[in-house]
């Protein structure tokens, strides 16, 4: 690697991070209308149940197209779900944050979170592995495809009222 | 000290002929454990569904009540369901929750065991003496019989026979279910778990409960089209039932013009459908098979619920395996068309991750209400909780009484099988 493309990198591990960081803090103030404006249309949000990559044809927590995301956001606002209103609190972190690939507008990012929910007086802790596609566009990036694969996706959980 | 303690003598105190159900009911973990014995150890205990252990040497891991077992294919192909707990001392033998295997070596000294439990081979054998025999030392194993590809154990080796215990409507009924296959084998697809602070019989309860869903589930139906929408008005319309099918099962048919799937093959194609049904066609299958398969895919109208642990619901499976008296885990296990197009199955997936498991639409809504129940018997202790809705205008059904699709016969039926087989 060469010095330039190395200052490039670190740059772009930069804006990523920031952006990452900036999508974590939407996710727990639950500022859900400006999470979707983050999405470019086509992609999907998973959360898959153990390793596949097939989400198409695998059971899955979530696989949600542009529409499924929207409804979710709008069940989360209606104040019609017991289970949402109020929703558990949420504080996480994102770190170990790697760049696997940037090819052209494209960047895929490897990360890890950590969300600690609160509700009815009990905590609980959930560890994932999230990979995003960034796109990178004239006004900052935009998720095309968000994985997030918690550590015991394919275990007992319990629900959920907010998103990772 | 005895199990059958006085304190549980007056079971009509537990539940009553007025179908009341005391508050201890959900909290008293010596009741719990009687439970634990009297009836999920004494009757059929759904396992598991052919499909999660389809080859030869195939296995799951599964839950008798409390107890770990394995659920096995031998080499002839014959199930077995046996304890998961080496005869030695007591670790594991297995704890990969499915896959295929020849045999089941317990990790701690080594004794090996066939498909079938039997205990195959120990080192050193020697330091048992002449006298051990290995033909006592095998698996504990359980009955284990099946119906239509539903897998059932118990350590009752007296139980009457699967079949009986589930009773000529519970059996017409599960034939209807699983005519959504649209003319494929039932196959599992996955399965959604989550762990709720509940007593296992506010599950129970659940699976034969319309009165809920318009209010519970209300988010769920305002993220619907119309139509669909439409159908889950079944309150409304009325048209429903619930019925005592004997021995603890009910059925509650929510959506009438759905419970036999190959009735009214002509009704013309939902619009949530067309897309899928112009895909069929345009994979080549002829129409009446695109009607089929398309019908099949949203799901049967009606849950069966079977005493103790398994509901057979719409388009799913519902497993409860109780943990203690104030947690019960629970799997929402999706099933599909086995060989059948693989756009029938990826809407089947899509359906069911819309309503159920940790993050769907509608399984959340009932969890929160699920552990409300379980903290709000902190309170009360001597306050009654009713199930006696729509005894009111109940008739005879084949079996045991029918009421209107809001009625709360199904947990009345649960109860009854509860009470008798408590009383044992
Ligand atoms: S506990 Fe299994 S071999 Fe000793
Ligand atoms: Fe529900």
């Amino acid at each position: 690697m060469t010095e330039m493309s190395k200052i490039d990198s670190r740059a772009l591990l930069a804006q990523v991070t920031e952006f990452l960081w900036a999508e974590a803090d939407l996710l727990d103030r639950k500022d859900y209308d400006v999470w979707l404006d983050l999405w470019q249309g086509t992609g999907f949000y998973t959360l898959p149940i153990g390793d596949t990559e097939d989400f198409a044809n695998a059971l899955n927590l979530c696989h949600d197209d542009a529409k499924m995301r929207r409804d979710r956001i709008v069940r989360f606002q209606q104040g019609f779900s017991i289970s949402s209103a109020p929703p558990a609190q949420t504080v996480r972190t994102v770190s170990r944050i790697v760049i696997e690939k940037a090819e052209g507008d494209v960047i895929t990012v490897r990360s890890a979170e950590h969300v600690v929910e609160d509700k009815f007086g009990r905590q609980r802790l959930w560890a994932a592995n999230m990979t995003h596609t960034l796109i990178a566009t004239d006004g900052g990036f935009r998720i095309r495809n968000k994985v997030v694969r918690l550590l015991n996706s394919d275990g007992m959980l319990n629900s959920f009222s907010y998103l990772f | 000290m005895s199990l059958d303690m006085p304190k549980f003598s007056d079971l009509d105190a537990l539940y009553s002929p007025d179908a009341k159900v005391a508050t201890s009911m959900y909290e008293d973990p010596e009741l719990f454990k009687l439970e634990m014995d009297k009836i999920f150890r004494n009757t059929w205990v759904w396992v598991a569904h052919d499909s999660e252990f389809p080859e030869k040497g195939s296995f799951k891991l599964s839950h008798v009540g409390l107890e770990p077992v394995i659920v096995v294919r031998d080499r002839k192909g014959v199930i077995h369901v046996m304890l998961n707990r080496c005869r030695h001392r007591a670790a594991t033998v297995c704890e990969v929750k499915k896959g295929k295997t020849s045999s089941f070596q317990c990790p701690y000294h080594g004794w090996g065991y066939g498909l079938d439990g039997s205990l195959r081979a120990l080192p050193y054998p020697e330091q048992y003496g002449d006298d051990f025999n290995k033909e006592q030392h095998g698996l504990q194993r359980l009955r284990t019989e099946s119906y239509q590809g539903m897998v059932f154990a118990t350590f009752n080796e007296d139980a009457e026979p699967l079949v009986d215990f589930l009773g000529p409507e519970v059996c017409r009924y599960i034939d209807l279910f699983m005519k959504q296959g649209g003319g494929f084998p039932v196959k599992v697809l996955g399965e959604h778990q989550f762990s709720v602070p509940m007593n296992w019989k506010v599950q129970l309860e659940n699976t034969t409960d319309a009165y809920h869903f318009p209010v519970v589930h209300k988010s769920f139906m305002q993220s619907l089209d119309g139509e669909t929408e439409e159908i889950f008005r079944f309150l409304e319309t009325g048209k429903g039932f619930v019925e005592d099918l004997g021995n603890g099962h009910s059925v509650m048919a929510m959506i009438p013009e759905l419970i036999d799937l190959d009735e009214n093959l002509d009704a013309p194609i939902p619009e949530r459908f067309t897309e899928l049904a112009q895909e069929l066609r345009d994979e080549g299958y002829p129409e009446d098979q695109v009607k089929k398969i398309v019908r099949a895919v949203g799901g049967a109208g009606f849950n069966l619920n079977l005493f103790p642990n398994v509901s057979f619901s719409l388009a799913f499976f519902r497993v409860l395996t109780p943990v203690s008296v104030e947690k019960t885990d629970i799997r929402h296990i999706a099933i599909g068309m086995d060989g059948g197009p693989a756009a029938a199955n990826q809407m089947r997936l899509r359906l069911h991750e819309h309503f159920q498991g940790p993050m769907g639409f509608g399984s959340p809504d009932d969890a929160e209400v699920w552990e409300r129940v379980q903290r709000g018997t902190k309170g009360g202790e001597t306050l009654p909780i009713l199930v006696n809705r729509g005894i009111v205008d109940e008739v005879p059904g084949a079996l045991g009484p029918r009421g209107h699709v809001s009625a709360e016969t199904g947990m009345r039926a649960a109860y009854k099988m509860w009470k008798r087989m408590m009383s044992q």
